[in-house]
């Protein structure tokens, strides 16, 4: 086989290298997800020149609560993730489980509040494509509002989902003492995906539940 | 170019351009073949020549080789720049033709009425303006012989004007892709001098675009709300076309075609300040020629030009 | 993982089975699957052209229907530029050569690299089989609201296999960039980098910073297909010219995807033939950061008729016009580098020339296109149809098989028949240059593109175009042939058959699995020519 450190794969020439191989895996990745969501907030920012008055109404049915609740929950999984790195760099094993598992329960609570708020549309009949009853003048322009707001919360959404099998497997690899001190650039890594996710929430919450009540 | 005439005011300014781009060009491409067909013979293998010294850099060179260039393109540039702002900016003295495009036609209206399909009939210096819009996707009124073009887009007017010279029959293309037809979506340009375009255009008489405009505005009900006499709050529209309107929204904007022909098709988008958005929209009931004559009608509207035959 | 030792092991001979081809991780095979795949696209695209061709052959519309043939451009145009052009030198002659260029092993992420290949061939697969059963009429511009709302064939699931391989395309350039920044040997600094390497992260970082745009501005013509809302139609209260800008925003900087890769096997072309270093290898550096950057920033050029507003089009004028000054800079360079050269005429340097010359009308004719009052003009005539074959074919594919040729001893370990490469590439510069000159005048003349029927008098540069497209298919048919017979019957190359320099080149030929028996130790820069 090869003479590589255990967790040095073979085209590599030593852990430092194969560490920073992947951390700046994870920031190019992280870049090409910016663009990707960068072009719906264009999309968003165009069609909200364009129609305004329609966007602010709109808007006015999101929720605004689950909405701040949602956002509140994400700043603390970001945190706790955090705190589970730490906790692992400085050799620590059970709390970092923990920790991580705690995440991923935010994640899911996250997922859930917002199934609820989708529930909540369709009985308002708002989902473009599935259910959509607005009628009056503005009603082809909320439409549109709707659409961006469904797409990119549910490619957020879809982001979150994969964050948190991320998450689970990561748990469980900390369980398992696969991390220590000496590794854990898959969980450095893990935690910076996180983290974008709950930047890129930054930026939904006040351009989609906040503009229309300014 | 040798079988496309140079049929507009446009077309020699644009040749000069393209010639001046084709002689740097040709200069460019002559320099560079020749070195490198020296360099090729001199150097070729085997030959025996100085091969000798370093002479994988220098900054002086590269310098010259890279501002001289830049200069070049900055003087085309500016040269381009100033003939693109002239085909941008119509005169004032230029008269409007509206332009329909669907798949997979073209609809002319001309300002007394006459209305003409894939055929546009015009007459030597006298500067048009075309103002266009689309039925259904994007197409592309181009005139090669006048070396003009223009997308015409749905939903909203886009314009390019000239100035025919010469008389003659012109190839009239569409070319923005358009689907199935695209390449039969054309048609002729007729330029005609002046006295037999005058001609044409009596024989070809209907009532005026803005008369056709006038009588849709009762056939389409408008006259029902915008009637002085109505009992609907509605504006009066006598006199609206290049005012300034306030909107309920706190904006102000022109009253210009845009504004007129979306206010039929989109009454929600911009509601005039004082108005309930009680007008229904007229998008699917009204096609884009008729939304023409009755913006025509529209802007005539309460002026001393609304009564045919007056100055025009 | 590798099994015991071979009598001259190499990479070829590691593991026979369909299997150990199809589950490697080693760069160099996967790159062996890429140019197998890639020329399989490259023939599919080659025959829509023929199509294309046949049926303009004539003034009138007698070959196929006015559908049939926009389905044929559309088929042609999608599969030669994301299934084609894209990969070619970035996936096969960049996977097999990047990291032995570097002095590494392999990539970064081998297990990655495999994946963007099957990604690619999912992608390839699913979007052909669309394009066949049912065809997509929408050009491969995909403009709306034609392609949201009017066109009745199958965009959906096109956009979808694009959407696909547009994956392929950043999970790639994502592997090149962290293998060029973390994996080069000892010594190779930024700086000793061959040129080949520069493009290469040039052209990574466009990928890897574009691609993702197309590929959400497709998944949204998708979703409005399926649900019938119109960010991008106006019926609904969207915006046309909003399509426009996304896919530009992709598509120019797509076109120097497909053409810094071309410039860097051009530099390690002319230098091996000139037995010389460089001329301003910095500069050359420099031009290809600068051409990746600005390549951002010009996306508008192609939108002075579509109806943006006056002033934007002025300032994407001159930025177009500013991004020619790099590719200036690089054709003086390369022009230098031949002085006080030791310049051989083999196929690799024949080609390499071919780019040169061509690259440079093609981009000449940029400029015409660039200027905004001869736009109006040109756009969307035969001129910009032969401004772009210039590039691309005459440019790119010509740079591919002249890289092609100069590596296939390093990549097979045999010799093909010079005399034959030479006739096949002399005969490919003159079928070119038949089958699109002409096009310019036709476009100059004002004939549209896209068109199924067109007037009577473009039918004399029709023909030639035509006749010239019959010697440019044969051309490209040869090299199938030598190089195929070079297999067997080819003699063996040695370590560096051509005499040039290069890491690659220090290595045996077929490489052994993991490239250098001892990892080298680079001391001097690229190019170090030492001249007779
Ligand atoms: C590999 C592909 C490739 C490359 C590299 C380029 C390079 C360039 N392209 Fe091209 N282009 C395309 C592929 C490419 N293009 C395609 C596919 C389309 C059509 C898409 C479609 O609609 O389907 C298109 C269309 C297109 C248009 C829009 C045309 C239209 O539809 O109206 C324009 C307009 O500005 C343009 C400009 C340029 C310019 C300025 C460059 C420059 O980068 C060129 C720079 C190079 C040089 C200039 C040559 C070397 C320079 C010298 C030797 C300097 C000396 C010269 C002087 C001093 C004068 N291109
Ligand atoms: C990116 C790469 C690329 C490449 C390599 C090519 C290669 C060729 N292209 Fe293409 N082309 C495009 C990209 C490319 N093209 C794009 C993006 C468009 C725009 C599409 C759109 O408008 O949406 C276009 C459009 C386009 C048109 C305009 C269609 C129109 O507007 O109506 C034409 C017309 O002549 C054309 C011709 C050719 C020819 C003759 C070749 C030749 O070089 C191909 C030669 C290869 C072969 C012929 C295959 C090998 C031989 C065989 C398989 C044997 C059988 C052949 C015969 C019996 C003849 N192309
Ligand atoms: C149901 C009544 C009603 C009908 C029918 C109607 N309108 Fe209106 N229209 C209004 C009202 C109310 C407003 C002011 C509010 C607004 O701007 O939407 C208005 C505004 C306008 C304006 C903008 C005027 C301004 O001052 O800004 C134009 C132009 C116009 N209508 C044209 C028409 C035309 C043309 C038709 C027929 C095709 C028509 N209207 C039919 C009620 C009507
Ligand atoms: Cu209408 Cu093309
Ligand atoms: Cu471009």
């Amino acid at each position: 086989m090869n003479a590589h450190a255990p967790h040095t794969a073979e085209q590599f020439d030593d852990a430092a290298q194969q560490r920073d191989a992947a951390t700046l895996g994870m920031w190019a990745f992280l870049a090409t997800e910016v663009l990707f969501f960068g072009v719906l907030f264009a999309a968003y920012t165009v069609c909200r020149v364009i129609w305004p008055d329609a966007f602010a109404s709109a808007s006015r049915h999101t929720d605004l609560t689950l909405g701040g609740l949602e956002t509140a929950i994400l700043l603390t999984s970001s945190f706790t993730v955090a705190l589970a790195v730490r906790d692992v760099q400085l050799g620590g094993r059970r709390l970092a489980t923990g920790l991580l598992c705690g995440t991923a329960v935010l994640g899911l609570v996250f997922l859930a509040i917002h199934g609820f708020e989708y529930y909540h549309d369709y009985k308002a009949a708002v989902i473009p494509g599935i259910r959509y009853e607005e009628v009056g003048g503005f009603a082809a322009q909320e439409r549109l509002f709707f659409f961006l707001y469904y797409v990119t919360t549910g490619f957020h959404a879809l982001h979150v989902s994969v964050g948190v099998v991320v998450l689970l497997t990561m748990a469980l690899r900390t369980h398992r003492a696969a991390f220590g001190p000496g590794y854990h650039t898959p969980l450095e890594v893990s935690a910076l995906y996180w983290h974008l996710v709950d930047i890129v929430w930054i930026f939904v919450f006040p351009l989609y539940y906040q503009v229309g009540r300014a | 170019m040798n079988f496309l005439p140079e049929a507009s005011g446009f077309a020699p300014r644009i040749d000069g351009l393209f010639y001046a781009m084709l002689g740097l060009s040709a200069l460019v491409v002559v320099a560079v073949f020749t070195t490198m067909l020296v360099f090729a013979i001199r150097f070729r293998r085997g030959r025996n020549v100085d091969r000798s010294g370093e002479s994988h850099r220098d900054l002086g060179i590269e310098l010259t080789w890279t501002l001289i260039p830049f200069a070049l393109f900055v003087g085309i540039f500016a040269w381009s720049i100033r003939l693109w702002i002239d085909m941008r900016t119509p005169p004032g003295d230029a008269t409007t033709i509206h332009v329909v495009g669907k798949q997979w036609m073209w609809e002319f209206e001309h300002l007394d009425g006459q209305r003409e399909i894939d055929t546009l009939h015009l007459a030597t210096g006298q500067p048009v303006r075309l103002v266009m819009i689309s039925q259904d996707v994007i197409h592309d009124v181009s005139i090669p012989a006048f070396r003009v073009k223009q997308d015409v887009l749905p939903g909203r007017y886009t314009q390019m004007w000239f100035t025919p010279t010469r008389p003659g029959t012109y190839n009239l293309f569409c070319a923005e892709y358009c689907g199935t037809d695209h390449s039969r979506m054309g048609g002729a340009v007729i330029v005609q001098t002046p006295q037999d375009h005058a001609r044409w255009l009596a024989s070809h008489a209907t009532g005026s675009l803005a008369e056709q405009g006038r009588a849709l505005f009762t056939r389409y009900g408008c006259a029902g709300c915008h009637d002085a006499r109505s009992s609907v709050h509605a504006p009066r529209l006598d006199g609206l076309y290049g005012s300034t309107v306030p909107l309920a929204d706190g904006r102000q904007v022109l009253a210009d075609e845009r504004y007129l022909h979306d206010s039929i098709t989109l009454p929600g988008s911009e509601v005039a300040a004082g108005y309930a958005p009680v007008m229904p929209s007229y998008k699917d009931r009204i096609d884009e020629a008729d939304i023409l004559a009755l913006v025509a009608y529209l802007k005539v509207r309460g002026t001393d030009r609304e009564t045919p035959h007056a100055s025009r | 993982m590798l099994p015991a030792e071979q009598a001259a092991p190499s990479y070829l001979t590691d593991g026979n089975t369909l299997r150990s081809w199809l589950a490697t991780h080693d760069h160099k095979r996967i790159a062996i699957l890429y140019a197998v795949s890639i020329t399989f696209f490259f023939f599919l695209g080659g025959i829509a052209a023929a199509l294309i061709r046949l049926e303009l052959a004539t003034p009138a519309g007698d070959l196929m229907s006015a559908d049939t043939y926009n389905k044929t451009f559309t088929f042609h145009g999608v599969v030669m530029v994301w299934f084609f052009l894209i990969p070619s030198i970035p996936n096969t002659l960049g996977n097999f050569l990047l990291p032995i260029m570097i002095g590494a092993r392999d990539v970064a992420f081998p297990r990655l690299n495999l994946f963007s290949w099957y990604l690619y061939v999912a992608g390839g697969i699913f979007t052909v089989a669309c394009l066949l059963l049912g065809g997509v009429d929408t050009g491969w511009t995909f403009y709306t609201p034609f392609s949201t709302m009017f066109s009745n064939s199958n965009v959906m699931l096109t956009v979808v296999g694009v959407f696909i391989v547009g994956f392929s395309s950043i999970l790639t350039g994502l592997n090149f960039i962290v293998t060029i920044h973390t994996m080069r040997t000892t010594g190779m600094t930024w700086f000793r980098l061959p040129l080949f390497v520069w493009s290469m992260y040039g052209v990574s970082l466009v990928m890897l910073l574009a691609t993702p745009v197309l590929a959400m501005t497709l998944a949204l013509i998708a979703a409005e297909r399926l649900l019938g809302v119109g960010i991008f139609d106006p019926a609904l209260g969207g915006d046309p010219l909003l399509f426009q800008h996304f896919f530009w925003f992709y598509s120019h900087p797509a076109v120097y995807i497909m053409v810094l890769p071309a410039m860097g096997v051009v530099s390690e072309l002319i230098t091996a033939g000139v037995r010389r270093r460089i001329f301003g290898y910095r500069f050359m550096v420099y031009s290809i950061i600068g051409i990746a950057v600005i390549g951002f920033l010009v996306w508008g050029h192609h939108m002075f008729v579509a109806g943006q507003s006056m002033y934007a089009s002025i300032v994407f004028s001159i930025l177009s016009f500013i991004i020619a000054v790099p590719s200036a800079i690089k054709v003086f360079n390369w022009t230098a580098t031949l002085y006080k050269g030791d310049i051989a005429f083999g196929a690799p340097m024949i080609y390499a020339l071919g780019f040169v010359g061509l690259f440079m009308l093609g981009g000449l004719t940029g400029l015409f296109l660039a200027a905004t009052a001869l736009d109006v003009n040109l756009t969307d005539t035969y001129f910009v149809v032969a401004h772009f074959h210039y590039i691309m074919v005459g440019g790119s594919v010509m740079a591919y098989l002249g890289g092609i040729h100069f590596w296939w001893p390093k990549i097979t370990g045999r010799m093909f028949s010079e005399a034959w490469a030479r006739f096949a590439a002399i005969l490919m510069f003159l079928g070119f240059n038949l089958t699109f000159f002409p096009q310019f005048l036709a476009g100059a003349e004002g004939m549209p593109r896209r068109y199924h029927q067109y007037p009577a008098e473009y039918g004399l540069l029709n023909i030639l175009s035509s006749a010239g497209a019959v010697l440019l298919a044969a051309s490209y048919l040869l090299p199938i042939g030598y190089f195929l017979w070079s297999l067997r019957f080819g003699e063996r190359a040695g370590n560096d058959p051509w005499g040039a320099e290069g890491l690659e080149w220090t290595t045996s030929s077929p490489p052994p699995t993991h490239n250098f028996e001892a990892p080298p130790v680079v001391t001097e820069g690229p190019y170090a020519y030492t001249h007779p």
